[in-house]
C-alpha cells in the first residue's frame, strides 16, 4: 500500500482525455492519487447508488419508466454520470465519469472478497450497466460497441430469410418488416444465457440468433465475465490491502452495507418454547412461514427447499439446535420416516444448519429477496413466497380464510400485481396488526417476526435483545456503515495512490 | 433363491458380490468414464459415492484406475452407487487439500424426472408406484428433452437410463456440455421448463404469444400421446378430474363447459368441446387463446428437477446401479425402441444372477476352449462372456454402441493434440 510519499508516475491532472464517455466497461483501472476522504466517499456514494439499484429492481419492473427515471434521479443527486450526452463534455461530466470510474475499482476492493459478496456486486454492477447502455441512442451503442472492440457476427441475409418463421416465433415485437432492416447475431448460447433462460430467441444446434435490438444481451455477457474474473484477481492481490490498517476498517464496512441484517445470529436462544410455536405461527409469522408450518403439521413432512426456509427462520427466532432436533423429528415420525431413519438422513442437515456439522457455519435464515428470487417452488413444493408464488385466486382465498377485509385484500392484490411482493407483504402486517403504517421496511422473513413481536408486546422493549446493534436495512443502510468506518478513519487523512492498489506490485 | 420374477429385497447382500465380481460392466463403465484420456486425471478426480448397507452413505470415493475401481467395488458391494463431479483435486484426499481449493470442474449435464413429480395429474398410480399407463409420461418426456438438447442446443452424446424404479435420467456426455458453467446449466433447464409452480399453484402452464419454436415443436410430441393418454387415464372421465381440467380454461369457457358436461359424458367428445372451444377463442379475443395447450402441456410436459441439472457437483445414480428396493439394474434405454420400453421387463439383479447358474450351451463351450490358448485375458474374457449369457447382454451391447459414439469425438481430440505436440 503506498500513498503520496511516494510517487511512481507522473500524472497530468485531470483526467481530460481519459473520460471522454459516459458508459465504461472499467479495463483499466485508475493510476491517479486520491485523498482517503474522496477515497471514501467516493465508495460510500458507490455504495448507495448499488443499493438505489437493488431497491429499485424488486419493487419496480427493470427498465420501466419509473425505474428508469428514479435511477437516474439518483445517479444526478449522487454526482454520478445520469444522462449520457457525448456532445457535452463539460467539465462536471468529466468530475462525473472520474468519480463512476475510481469509485467502481474501489468497490471492486470491498466485495471481492467472499462468494455472495461477489455475486450481489456483480449483480448490481450488471444492472446499472443494463441500464445505462439502454439510454444510449442508436449511434451511440455502436460507437460504444466499436471503442470496446465488441464485434459480433451478423448472420446473412439469406440465412435470414430461410429462418424466417423461427426468428418472428422466437423474439418478442419482431415482424417480417422489422427483421429485414435488422442486423441478427449467431453466438453461442453459452454466451446469452438470460435470453435462452427465458426463451427471447431462437436457439438451434447450439447457437442463439440475436436480433439487434437485444444485443445488450452479449455485451452483459462480456460485462458479467469480464467483472467476474476481474474480482477473482483482485482477491487474489488483496492481503496486501488488507495489510493497510487505514483502508481496511472501510473496506470491511463497506462490504457488510450491502444486505442489511442477516438475522444469522443467535441471541434469543431458549426463550421461545416448542408449545408457542402453533400460536406465535398465527400471529407473527409471515404468511411464508405461516404456509410451511402448516404444511409440516399437515403432511408431517418437508422437501428440501422447504426444510431450509423454514429451519433458518426457526433458528432465526430463537430454537435452540436441541428444540429443532424434536420439532422435526417428532413431526417426521408421525409421517412415513421412522425415528432411525430420521437420526439418518434428517438429524445431519438440521445440525448443518446450526452450524454443528460440516464446515460451513454461516448459514443464515433467507431474506425476502432470497425467497422471492431463488429457487422457486416445484410439484409437491410449500416454500417460496405466497405473494408471488401462489396463484392470486388461492391468495384471495387465503386472505380471506385469515378474515383480512375485502377492501385489505383488494389492496394487497394490488400489490401483487404490480409485482411489489414485499409492499403486498407489508401491508399484510399493518392490517392484521391494526397499524396505520409500520415504520419499517420489510426484507426479511424473521424481520416481520420481530415487528410483529415487538407490536404485540404493545410497542415494549421486552424483545429488544433481539434486535442487532446495527440496523442497516432501510434505503441509507450503506451508507450508514460506511459513514462510521469515514469517521472512524478520519484522522487518517493522507493520499492513496490508486495505482498502487489496482497494479499488482 | 427365489425365481426369476421375483426380486427379494433380503437377498441384495448376497447377489451384488456376485454382480459385481461377474457382471457389472467394469470395462465399458471405464472406458467412458476416462473419455479416452483426452483431459488429465479425468478419471482419477471423479468423485463416487457408495450407499452401503443400513444406508450408509460414504461420498468422495475416487480411484487411480480401472484395477482399482474394480477392487473397491468388490470389496464393498455397494448398495447403490452415484456419480458425481470431476474435481480440481483427487476426491478421496479432498480433506489434505487447502480449504478452498478443493472444488468440483466438470460433470455430464444430466436431468432427472421422476414419475412422483407427476402426482397430480396420474390417476392410476401415486408416489413411487407406476404403471404402464404412466409410463407414457416417461416416453414423452425422453422424446421431447431429447429433440430439444439435440436440435436446439446441439448436444449429441445423450445417454438416457433407466432408474431403476420410476423413473429416467439422462446423461448428456458431450465436451461442451461437461464444461457448462452452473449459470449455464440452470438456464438450459429454464428453457426446458414449462410446468412450473408448487402446491399452491393451479395453473401451472401459461403461455403468450408467439408460442417459441421449442413450444411448438415439444406440443408436436404431446399431441402424438395425448390422446391415448387421456383415455387412458380418464382425465375427462370422472367428476373430480373434469374439475381438475376445468380449473385451467379461462373462467366465461368453463361455465358453459360445466353445462354441455352435463350432456355429454363421453371423455372423447369432451375434449373435442374443449377443442372446439379453443380454436372460437383463438378466432375472438385472444386472451388465453392457449388453454387447449395449455392443459396438454400441463399434464404431459417432463417435470424437471432443476436442482438436480444446475448443481455441478450434484451426484446422481449411475448407469448399472441396482436399485435396492425393486432390484432392477439401471439400464441404459435404446431410444430407437423406446415406444417398446417396458420397465417392468428390465432385469433384476436377482434374473440375471440365476441366469448365470444356467447350463452353458455347447457352442459357448467351444468358445472356452479358444480362451484357454489365450490365457492373458482369460479373466477379463470370462467376465465378458458371463454378462453375454444374461438378459444384461443387450443393455451393455446398446451402451457400447453408444460410447463408440463418443470415441469418434475424443479421437478428434487426440489428433489435434498430438499435432499441436509436434509443432513444438
Ligand atoms: S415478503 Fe418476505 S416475509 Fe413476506 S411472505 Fe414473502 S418472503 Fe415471506
Ligand atoms: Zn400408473
Amino acid at each position: 500500500m503506498e500513498f503520496s510519499g511516494r510517487k511512481r508516475k507522473i500524472h497530468t491532472s485531470p483526467h481530460a482525455e481519459h473520460y471522454a464517455h459516459a458508459l465504461q466497461f472499467y479495463e483499466q483501472p485508475p493510476t491517479e492519487n486520491i485523498c482517503l476522504s474522496e477515497f471514501e466517499t467516493f465508495a460510500v456514494d458507490r455504495v448507495k447508488l448499488l443499493k438505489t439499484v437493488e431497491n429499485l429492481g424488486l419493487s419496480y419492473v427493470k427498465m420501466s419508466d419509473d425505474y428508469n427515471k428514479k435511477l437516474n434521479n439518483e445517479a444526478k443527486v449522487l454526482n454520478f454520470p445520469y444522462r449520457p450526452d457525448s456532445s457535452q463534455c463539460g467539465p462536471t461530466d468529466n468530475d462525473r465519469r472520474r468519480k463512476d470510474h475510481i469509485s467502481h475499482f474501489i468497490l471492486r476492493l470491498a466485495y471481492c472478497q467472499t462468494e455472495d459478496l461477489r455475486r450481489w456486486f456483480i449483480q448490481q454492477e450488471v444492472d446499472l450497466f443494463r441500464y445505462r447502455f439502454n439510454d444510449l441512442g442508436r449511434e451511440q451503442k455502436l460507437e460504444f460497441l466499436h471503442r470496446n472492440n465488441l464485434q459480433y457476427n451478423a448472420i446473412s441475409d439469406k440465412e435470414k430469410v430461410a429462418l424466417k418463421d423461427q426468428l418472428i416465433s422466437s423474439s418478442y415485437g419482431l415482424s417480417g418488416v422489422t427483421i429485414e432492416h435488422q442486423d441478427f447475431y449467431k453466438v453461442p448460447f453459452q454466451d446469452a444465457l438470460d435470453l435462452v433462460r427465458a426463451r427471447k430467441v431462437y436457439l438451434q444446434a447450439g447457437y442463439v440468433y440475436i436480433p439487434h435490438q437485444d444485443i445488450i444481451t452479449i455485451v452483459l455477457n462480456d460485462f458479467r465475465t469480464k467483472l467476474s474474473k476481474a474480482l477473482a484477481l483482485t482477491a487474489r492481490s488483496l492481503p496486501a490491502v488488507h495489510s493497510d490498517e487505514r483502508l481496511q476498517p472501510l473496506l470491511n464496512h463497506l462490504s457488510h452495507a450491502y444486505v442489511g441484517q442477516d438475522y444469522s445470529f443467535q441471541k434469543n436462544v431458549g426463550k421461545i418454547s416448542l408449545e408457542q410455536i402453533d400460536s406465535l405461527s398465527g400471529k407473527s409469522y409471515p404468511l411464508c412461514m405461516r404456509q410451511l408450518h402448516q404444511a409440516v403439521r399437515e403432511n408431517h413432512h418437508l422437501r428440501h427447499g422447504g426444510r431450509m426456509q423454514y429451519g433458518l427462520f426457526l433458528k432465526g427466532i430463537g430454537l435452540s439446535l436441541e428444540q429443532a432436533l424434536q420439532f422435526w423429528k417428532s413431526e417426521f415420525i408421525r409421517g412415513k420416516v421412522d425415528a432411525d431413519k430420521f437420526d439418518k438422513a434428517y438429524a445431519y442437515s438440521i445440525r448443518h444448519m446450526f452450524g454443528k456439522e460440516g464446515k460451513r457455519t454461516d448459514y443464515t435464515p433467507y431474506s425476502c429477496m432470497k425467497v422471492i428470487l431463488s429457487n422457486p417452488p416445484s410439484q409437491g413444493d410449500h416454500h417460496g413466497c405466497p405473494f408471488r408464488h401462489s396463484d392470486p385466486e388461492l391468495l384471495k382465498q387465503k386472505l380471506q380464510f385469515y378474515k383480512v377485509s375485502p377492501s385489505g385484500i383488494e389492496q394487497i392484490l394490488e400489490l401483487v400485481k404490480g409485482m411489489h411482493y414485499q409492499l403486498a407483504c407489508q401491508k399484510y402486517f399493518e392490517l392484521t396488526h391494526n397499524i396505520e403504517e409500520s415504520n419499517f421496511s420489510l426484507n426479511h422473513p424473521n424481520q416481520y417476526f420481530i415487528e410483529s413481536q415487538r407490536v404485540l408486546s404493545g410497542g415494549k422493549d421486552i424483545k429488544r435483545e433481539m434486535e442487532t446493534p446495527q440496523r442497516l436495512q432501510e434505503n441509507s443502510a450503506g451508507s450508514t456503515a460506511a459513514r462510521e468506518a469515514a469517521n472512524a478513519s478520519q484522522d487518517l487523512a493522507g493520499m492513496t495512490d490508486l495505482d498502487s492498489i489496482f497494479q499488482d506490485p | 433363491m427365489p425365481t426369476s420374477s421375483e426380486y427379494d429385497p433380503d437377498s441384495l447382500p448376497d447377489l451384488l458380490p456376485l454382480y459385481y465380481r461377474r457382471l457389472f460392466p467394469f470395462s465399458q463403465y471405464y472406458r467412458w468414464l476416462y473419455y479416452g484420456g483426452v483431459q488429465k486425471n479425468y478419471f482419477q478426480n471423479r468423485e463416487f459415492s457408495f450407499t452401503l448397507k443400513d444406508d450408509i452413505y460414504v461420498r468422495y470415493q475416487s480411484f487411480s484406475s480401472q484395477a482399482e475401481l474394480e477392487k473397491e467395488i468388490q470389496k464393498m458391494n455397494p448398495y447403490k452407487i452415484d456419480i458425481g463431479a470431476v474435481y480440481s483435486h483427487k476426491p478421496n484426499q479432498h480433506n489434505t487439500v487447502k480449504s478452498g481449493t478443493f472444488h468440483a470442474l466438470e460433470k455430464e449435464l444430466v436431468f432427472d424426472i421422476d414419475m412422483t413429480d407427476y402426482d397430480d395429474v396420474r390417476t392410476c398410480c401415486s408416489a413411487a408406484d407406476i404403471c404402464s399407463k404412466c409410463w407414457t409420461l416417461m416416453t414423452i418426456a425422453i422424446r421431447i428433452l431429447d429433440r430439444a438438447l439435440r436440435d436446439d442446443f446441439g448436444f449429441q452424446h445423450l445417454l438416457w437410463v433407466y432408474s431403476g424404479r420410476r423413473g429416467v435420467h439422462c446423461w448428456v456426455c458431450d465436451e461442451a456440455a461437461r464444461k457448462l458453467s452452473v449459470a449455464a446449466r440452470s438456464a438450459v433447464a429454464e428453457y426446458l421448463t414449462l410446468v412450473k409452480g408448487g402446491e399452491e399453484t393451479v395453473k401451472k402452464v401459461v403461455l403468450t404469444d408467439p408460442i417459441h419454436p421449442f413450444i411448438r415443436k415439444s406440443l408436436d410430441v404431446v399431441e402424438k400421446y395425448f390422446t391415448d393418454y387421456a383415455h387412458e387415464q380418464a382425465i375427462l372421465g370422472h367428476n373430480k378430474s373434469v374439475d381438475k381440467v376445468l380449473a385451467l380454461v379461462p373462467e366465461e369457457v368453463r361455465q358453459v363447459l360445466q353445462k354441455d358436461f352435463q350432456s355429454e359424458k363421453t371423455p372423447e367428445k369432451r375434449w373435442d368441446l374443449i377443442k372446439a372451444k379453443a380454436s372460437m377463442k383463438k378466432g375472438d379475443d385472444k386472451k388465453q387463446q392457449y388453454f387447449q395447450e395449455e392443459i396438454m402441456l400441463q399434464y404431459c410436459y417432463p417435470r424437471l428437477d432443476v436442482n438436480v441439472s444446475k448443481g455441478v457437483n450434484h451426484l446422481l445414480k449411475s448407469p448399472f446401479s441396482v436399485h435396492p428396493k425393486t432390484g432392477r439394474i439401471s439400464v441404459p434405454i435404446d431410444l430407437k425402441e423406446l415406444d417398446k420400453f417396458d420397465p417392468f421387463a428390465v432385469p433384476t439383479i436377482s434374473l440375471i444372477c440365476e441366469e448365470l447358474d444356467q447350463p452353458r450351451t455347447g457352442e459357448k463351450e467351444s468358445e472356452d476352449k479358444k480362451e484357454k490358448e489365450n490365457e492373458n485375458n482369460a479373466t477379463e474374457r470370462r467376465k465378458i462372456r458371463d454378462y453375454k449369457r444374461t438378459s444384461l447382454a443387450k443393455y451393455v451391447k446398446y451402451f457400447d454402441q453408444f460410447l463408440d459414439g463418443i470415441a469418434c469425438t475424443w479421437k478428434g481430440e487426440l489428433l489435434k493434440k498430438s499435432d499441436l505436440q509436434k509443432q513444438f
